[in-house]
């Protein structure tokens, strides 16, 4: 770890003014920066501690959904009454992630902000584009199982591993920033972007903006189910995860609301597939069909390439549980 | 001064006294709680990294990040960072952890880098994030020494097939080809690690006589005494080590590890007590990791499952220059009866880190792809399979005719049935909804031996202490030494003191190879013994006529405080035991059986073990808790071999890829579910006069198969590479739809 300055911001502006400088990070949870200033892998000059701002609570909206400050932790929106009752789907998606101590520690805007875990991005004697631009992917060829199929570049195949953001995503949620510019919001949709040939930027936040809540719009309604599939139990990331809000009335889907994790650079939405369930009868063959629409483009990288079946296969289990009427 | 006298056993032949079944203190066997358990969890226990002397430097390792040879590094330019004192790059350094029981220096460095990952300097400084820093900064220039290989099933690894370790008895092809029955099978094991929760580290400390104390994390102190010793040059008295509390071992601190080298070189040129913590990842590359197995297995059998032929072939890798291989057929020599036998072995010299002992080598990979083997054979011959191992039980050594210690095979696997009510049946019959249900079964087999060990027990009227380098690593070793010595000379725990892990007491067996617990308790048992018969000569009875308990000596109906026997003297005795031919005469072993039930997802592959039950029989039970306590690990790591772990080496350049505990899966506690333990306790009067056997390792030496066989008896998948990640399995689910 590299020596660095300290600041505990007493309000956003200053956060934000101090943020905005060259080599600065925020800080909240710090359960994904520190281990990589540790490794080295970031190595800001400056922290700004933004654990002391009035960042927290959760809030109804007028339109009936939800304002989660930034520094919600993942164990108090979990276990809200509000999102366990509404939005059922983001409370299943946050107990799926990480372990009891890393929920209580992490933040709402921290989790949409943790970096990936490619093996190789963690470790600087491998070259990796997301680290150091330029220097190359060591995934493509390399250990990639846990890596992404949608999405990729030939600069970069690493996946978002957050579940909270699935969720949001799904959920179509908002982010809440406040730049030196003032305060903006900007449609999870859009919030992250496409590693193209510029892997190390990852998100559309300009300097110094600083996320301050996550709005919810209001409930969905339906059935939420949040299926993660992993190679063990529980502290793994998602090698597949699927997040759905389906509504079936009169033997027809009306609603589909769908987010994968595991899959892509970032939480995976795709209206399309969307598109091609709403209004028709729930069958296997229509599952199929959704499943071509997602995977369309997916490409495997050799250790990943069991994931396009897995989520064929997941996806129909998690439309079938959605869609059944004996429930 | 306090007279000390000596009891020696040379253990040549069977002790059929079995003093302990005479003696009153009933605390041994229990499941008495480990007398330092309160200091543990309560941070009391001061762990290798945690002691403070005055002036403490901090060391932080720098490893290579490819192969090659050494020539040159940016020490100077590192030497002016903040804090820095002082940048050890010497040829003193050691290449990898020394093997277990080496006794010696391992492969010292010598300006090349055999395998990414391997330790080539270690930058000391004023505090730890200095260092560490400082160390990330270091860089070693290394000039490539031309190509290497990686994978061990690569055409081009150097393959030695050394000629010891191959057998073949009877007409083994013969026996294949005319068998009723038959399989020939490979199987995969993938590349392991311990992954014991403390990381290594050591605190170095020298003297002006020019003798160095090592704080360490280690399992036996006594040959890593003489591995400083041999790496600094030094005569072994000069060297002191101290492991009081070990936070984990499972092989990975057998042997001296890179960090202690590294703080005793640093801590003498600076003149000042060094520390070195190893990182995570450098625990996992330069700790030695339990080597990737091929194993080609082929059984036949006759029409009644009659085994008419063994054979396991396995290939294994190494480092080149080290002298161990994973002695995969370990528990095959003599774990079924046939008379036509083919055993061969093949050691891979690839440039992957270096493999070593990791928790019960040999038979924890060698006897779980064998039971999976087992249960195909019996399938194909139309036998449940636990039919089938009866059938099949030896009565003596198969290959060299030597009798058993004892033979408990057959009672654990048919207790052990009982218990978890084991009935046959065909797979894919039982369904909940997604999930396939059904059950798998395994027997477990492990070597039994003990070590030279010696052990002082001091005895008083109020109490007694025990004294030896023994170490603890978790596994039970103060509690049990307690209650041997409480329970031969007649004093409640309490009044028990037990020192261990210090190599001025005298040189125990140390933790490894689970001849811990039976050595140095044999060790304590016979100062006791010793005792006990100095204290009789003094009352003018017979040792057998003696009851010590609470204090007191009993005898002819008398009741005497023992201070009042000692005349208030401090009394000493030392127990020797060196093995002898009664290790050799039979064959000891530890025998068990389990059994497990899991679910199968038909969508995805995902394996859940829902009940998994284990019987053993290991001897006498020493303490109930910590014998349970250890085969609850070995059933949690056989999960892990064989659903979560494997570590991934890059095919580039062999580095370890998942070097960390969020990316190597060990079973987490919603992996693991209710475990059943249960033990056939025994007297093997073959294992030592206490009848106690090695318990650590038994039960990691086959539960895997137990969790692989029921995944095909669920779904019908046969899953041959393990661990059995979702993928495989969902692969198979469907080739079969």
């Amino acid at each position: 770890m590299r020596a660095f300055d300290y600041l505990r911001a007493g309000d956003t502006a200053e956060a934000v003014r101090e943020g905005s400088h060259d080599d600065t990070r925020f800080i909240a949870g710090g359960t994904n920066l520190l281990d990589l200033m540790k490794l080295e892998v970031m190595a800001p000059g400056k922290l700004v501690d933004i654990t002391r701002l009035d960042l927290g609570g959760i809030e109804e909206t007028e339109a009936g959904g939800l304002r989660i400050g930034a520094l919600v932790t993942n164990s108090d929106l979990a276990a809200d009454a509000r999102v366990r009752k509404g939005w059922p789907v983001l409370s299943r998606a946050l107990l799926a992630g990480a372990s009891g101590q890393l929920r209580n520690k992490a933040t709402t805007g921290g989790n949409l902000l943790q970096r990936t875990r490619c093996y190789y991005f963690y470790d600087r004697g491998e070259p990796c584009n997301k680290r150091e631009p330029g220097t190359g992917c060591a995934a493509k060829d390399g250990m990639n199982r846990i890596l992404a199929i949608l999405g990729t570049s030939e600069h970069c195949i690493a996946t978002h591993p957050s579940d909270m953001a699935v969720a949001m995503r799904c959920l179509g949620a908002k982010v809440e920033i406040e730049g030196t510019r003032g305060r903006r919001e900007v449609a999870l949709d859009a919030f992250y972007r496409s590693p193209g040939d510029t892997p190390h930027i990852e998100t559309v936040l300009e300097a110094g903006e600083l996320i301050t809540a996550v709005i919810l719009p209001a409930p969905a309604g339906g059935r939420q189910i949040y299926r993660k599939v992993r190679d063990r139990s529980s502290y793994a990331f998602a090698l597949v995860s699927v997040a759905a809000v389906v509504s079936v009335e009169d033997g027809r889907i009306t609603q589909a609301q769908l987010a994968f994790g595991g899959l892509g650079p970032m939480p995976w939405r795709d209206a399309e597939v969307e598109k091609a369930l709403v209004g028709e009868v729930p069958s296997k063959a229509l599952f199929d069909r959704a499943a071509d629409i997602l995977l369309a483009e997916a490409k495997g990288h050799g250790g990943n390439d069991f994931k396009i079946p897995l989520t064929r296969r997941t996806l129909a289990a998690v439309l079938t549980q959605a869609t059944e009427t004996d429930q | 001064m306090t007279l000390e006298t000596t009891r020696h056993l040379k253990h040549d032949t069977p002790d059929t006294d079995r003093r302990l079944d005479g003696m009153a203190q009933g605390v041994l066997g229990t499941d008495m709680d480990r007398p330092e358990g309160p200091l543990k969890v309560s941070g009391q226990a001061t762990y290798a990294a945690e002691a403070h002397p005055e002036g403490l430097a901090y060391g932080y390792l720098v490893v290579a990040a490819t192969i090659g040879r050494i020539t040159g590094s940016n020490a100077q330019d590192i030497m002016a960072m903040p804090g820095v004192l002082h940048v050890v790059e010497d040829e003193r350094m050691i290449r990898n952890a020394a093997q277990g029981m080496a006794g010696k220096s391992p492969i010292q460095k010598q300006g090349q880098v055999w395998y990414v990952g391997q330790p080539v300097a270690c930058v000391v400084a004023e505090t730890f994030e200095q260092a560490r820093h400082a160390a990330q900064a270091m860089l070693v220039t290394i000039e490539p020494d031309g190509t290497h290989v990686f994978d061990p099933e690569s055409p081009e690894a150097e393959v030695e097939t050394p000629e010891k370790k191959q057998l073949l008895q009877g007409d083994f092809e013969g026996a294949m080809t005319s068998a009723a029955f038959s399989i020939d099978n490979n199987y995969r094991t993938s590349s392991m690690s311990s992954a014991a929760m403390e990381p290594h580290a050591s605190i170095a400390q020298w003297d002006e006589d020019g003798a160095v104390t090592l704080r360490g994390s280690y399992q036996l102190l006594r040959f890593n005494k003489k591995e400083l010793a041999d790496v600094l040059d030094l005569a072994p008295e000069k060297v002191r080590i101290l492991s009081p509390y070990v936070g984990g071992g499972f092989g990975s601190k057998l042997g001296l590890a890179p960090e202690a080298v590294a703080a005793s070189l640093a801590a003498k040129a600076l003149a000042r007590p060094v520390s070195v913590v190893m990182h995570r990842r450098q625990v996992f590359e330069t700790v030695t990791r339990r080597s990737e197995t091929k194993q080609r297995i082929r059984l036949a059998c006759d029409a009644e499952g009659k085994l008419a032929a063994i054979g396991h072939e396995n290939l294994v890798s190494q480092l080149p220059g080290e002298v161990f291989s994973e002695p995969v057929a370990q528990g095959t020599h003599f774990q079924y009866a046939a008379p036509n036998r083919l055993v061969g072995h093949h050691i891979a010299r690839i440039r992957r880190p270096a493999a070593g002992s990791v928790r019960a080598p040999g038979e924890a990979v060698g006897v779980t792809a064998f039971e999976i083997a087992v249960d195909e054979l019996a399938k194909k011959a139309g036998i449940d399979p636990l039919e089938f191992r009866l059938r099949n039980v030896p009565d003596k050594h198969p290959e060299n005719g030597k009798p058993f210690s004892s033979s408990t095979m057959e009672a654990t696997l048919r207790e052990g049935a009982k218990r978890f009510g084991w009935t046959h049946t065909a797979p894919r019959q039982r369904r909940e909804g997604e999930w396939w249900i059904g059950t798998g079964m395994a027997g477990c087999v492990r070597v039994n031996s003990m070590i030279e060990a010696r052990a002082r027990v001091v005895l008083t009227g109020q109490g007694v202490r025990v004294e030896c380098d023994m170490t603890d690593i978790g596994t039970g070793s103060y509690a049990i030494l307690t209650q041997v010595a409480a329970e031969m000379l007649g004093f409640a725990p309490a009044q028990v003191e037990t020192v261990l892990g210090d190599t001025d007491l005298p040189p125990a067996s140390g933790s490894g190879g689970s001849f811990g617990a039976a050595s140095t308790s044999t060790a304590v048992y016979l100062a006791c013994m010793e005792l006990r018969e100095r204290l009789a000569a003094k009352i003018g009875v017979k040792e057998t006529e003696l009851t010590l308990k609470d204090g007191h000596a009993i005898h002819d109906n008398r009741k005497t405080p023992l201070g009042e026997v000692l005349d208030d003297e401090e009394w000493r005795a030392l127990g020797h035991l060196e093995p002898g031919k009664a290790g050799q005469d039979v064959r000891q072993a530890t025998w068990g059986a389990v059994f497990a039930e899991v679910a199968v997802s038909d969508i995805t592959g995902e394996t859940r073990v829902r009940r998994m039950d284990g019987t053993f029989a290991c001897g006498r039970i020493l303490n109930l808790k910590t014998a349970r306590s250890q085969c609850h690990g070995g059933m949690i790591w056989g999960i892990g071999i064989a659903l979560t772990e494997a570590l991934e080496h890059d095919p580039r350049d062999g580095h370890m890829v998942n070097r960390d505990l969020a990316e190597y899966h060990v079973p987490v506690n919603l992996d693991v579910p209710q475990l059943g333990v249960h033990f056939l306790e025994e007297r093997d009067d073959w294992a030592n006069p206490l009848q106690a056997k090695g318990i650590g390792e038994l039960a990691i030496c086959g539960s895997g198969s137990a969790v692989i066989n029921a995944i095909e008896n669920a779904c019908g998948v046969r899953v041959r590479n393990l661990p059995a990640t979702l993928d495989q399995v969902m692969e198979g689910l469907i080739s079969q739809d």
